[in-house]
């Protein structure tokens, strides 16, 4: 077997605890039992947190970023068509080129597809509502998708949850793993959500899409940008020292 | 280069990830990217199983946790390319839904790391989400028969002592060669499992 070079030793910028959540919040009730009580043990990211899961654009299928298409069954998918776009970046503004992205959503009637969502709202036979796509070389990752319709939780009574697409990505790192939600602009539970109030005061914006007229598709759907940005490296291999 | 536009905030991955991140596992019409087994039977090194279940504040099991482990092969090295992967059979991350089998837990199959050469025992990254936690957690799995490399291991000198057997997966022959680990985590309580801000 050929010997693989091992990455350059690099650092990465800190998880910003400034813009994250805590571990445990008052108004988010699951996190009472399930968050840890003690606090996180620092630790450089080593080589082996460096590293990263290997996929290639084989492993995914034609229409995984089209959740309009990805499991028809005999037609279109009920609601709203939207583009949601944007780039996938580091910390200092760098973008990141074929990375994965994964996003999983309601349908249009707020239902999850998954076996234990009890709500009473219908299933699609057209909507999955799970897609994955990588970025390209610019960093820019598009889906094709339905506008997520809002769905009651039981957090708390008339507990609702704003419109949301759930997106998952590693970046370069495992390191720079970040799993989050995408909201859209205007919906007014976002003041009562007790998920994104949770999240700092300055960085409850990163979390909200833009409309789009760019993005829109003429005389097919809206379009929405939403760029992310992980934790990347403080310095490049090349300005490495 | 443009200044710092700030970190996208973290949130809960919900109870509803299994049809997006584990389909196939959860008999989906989807398939999965990632799935249980990180090496296939030709890959080089030790046979080993991963098994665990995870547990709330009051010991309950929690059955909806995403569980997913990354580590390097035999030989302390990591796949550099699908293709890479493809060749030595040894893909070296895994990811499972703790929803989907009989004891709500995970079970990995792959093979055991060997030390990535930097003073580090052999060990397996592991991250944590689930409905309940805003951010992702980061852990360790290291092993119960590397005392040795375990008592060098920076990372685990970092632990407070008693806190360390959190970290440790206790092994037990495996039927027909190899070894079986069991690795717990506990969110709260006693027990709580050492989660690293990596």
């Amino acid at each position: 077997m050929p010997t693989t070079p091992r990455p350059a030793a690099i650092r990465l910028e800190p998880r910003d605890w400034a813009s994250h959540p805590p571990l445990r919040d008052p108004g988010y009730k699951s996190t009472s039992l399930r968050g840890p009580t003690r606090p996180l043990v620092p630790m450089q990211a080593s080589l082996s947190e460096l590293a990263q899961p290997v996929y290639g654009h084989e492993d995914l299928g034609t229409l995984d970023h089209d959740l309009t298409r990805n499991a028809a069954m005999n037609g279109a998918p009920l609601g709203e068509r939207i583009v949601v776009t944007g780039r996938v970046l580091d910390d200092r503004g760098r973008s990141i080129p074929h990375t994965l992205v994964e996003v999983w959503q309601a349908n249009a009637a707020g239902r999850y597809v998954h076996r234990i969502d009890q709500h009473d709202a219908p299933l699609d036979p057209n909507f999955l509502g799970a897609g994955r796509c990588l970025t390209d070389a610019e960093g820019r990752y598009r889906f094709v998708t339905i506008k997520p319709g809002a769905y009651p939780w039981r957090n708390h009574p008339n507990a609702w949850r704003p419109n949301h697409i759930h997106f998952s990505l590693f970046g370069q790192h495992l390191a720079s793993r970040l799993v989050t939600q995408m909201y859209f602009p205007g919906d007014p539970l976002l003041a009562l959500d007790p998920i994104f109030l949770a999240t700092p005061q300055a960085a409850r914006e990163r979390l909200i899409s833009r409309f789009s007229l760019e993005a829109t598709q003429e005389g097919h759907a809206l379009g929405y940008e939403f760029d992310i940005v992980l934790r990347g490296p403080t310095q490049t291999p090349m300005e490495a020292r | 280069m443009s200044a710092s536009p700030g970190q996208t905030p973290s949130q809960t991955a919900g109870p509803f990830f299994a049809y997006g991140l584990v389909p196939s596992q959860y008999g989906y019409p989807f398939r999965s990217l990632f799935g249980p087994e990180l090496a296939e039977p030709r890959a080089v090194g030790l046979p080993i199983v991963i098994a665990g279940q995870v547990f709330d504040g009051e010991g309950k099991l929690i059955e909806d946790a995403l569980v997913e482990i990354l580590h390097a092969d035999a030989q302390g090295g990591w796949p550099r390319s699908a293709a890479d992967a493809a060749r030595t059979g040894f893909r070296g991350f895994g990811r499972m839904g703790t929803g989907s089998d009989a004891r709500k837990g995970f079970e990995f199959r792959t093979i055991k790391p060997g030390a990535i050469g930097d003073g580090q025992a052999p060990h397996v990254n592991l991250v944590l989400t689930m409905r309940g936690l805003l951010n992702h957690l980061f852990t360790r799995i290291y092993f119960d028969d590397e005392a040795e490399a375990n008592a060098r291991d920076p990372v685990l000198a970092s632990v407070p002592p008693e806190r360390r057997a959190t970290l440790l997966a206790q092994g037990a022959p495996l039927p027909g060669g190899g070894r079986a680990y069991r690795f717990d985590l506990h969110m709260q309580g006693e027990r709580e499992t050492v989660f690293f801000d990596v």
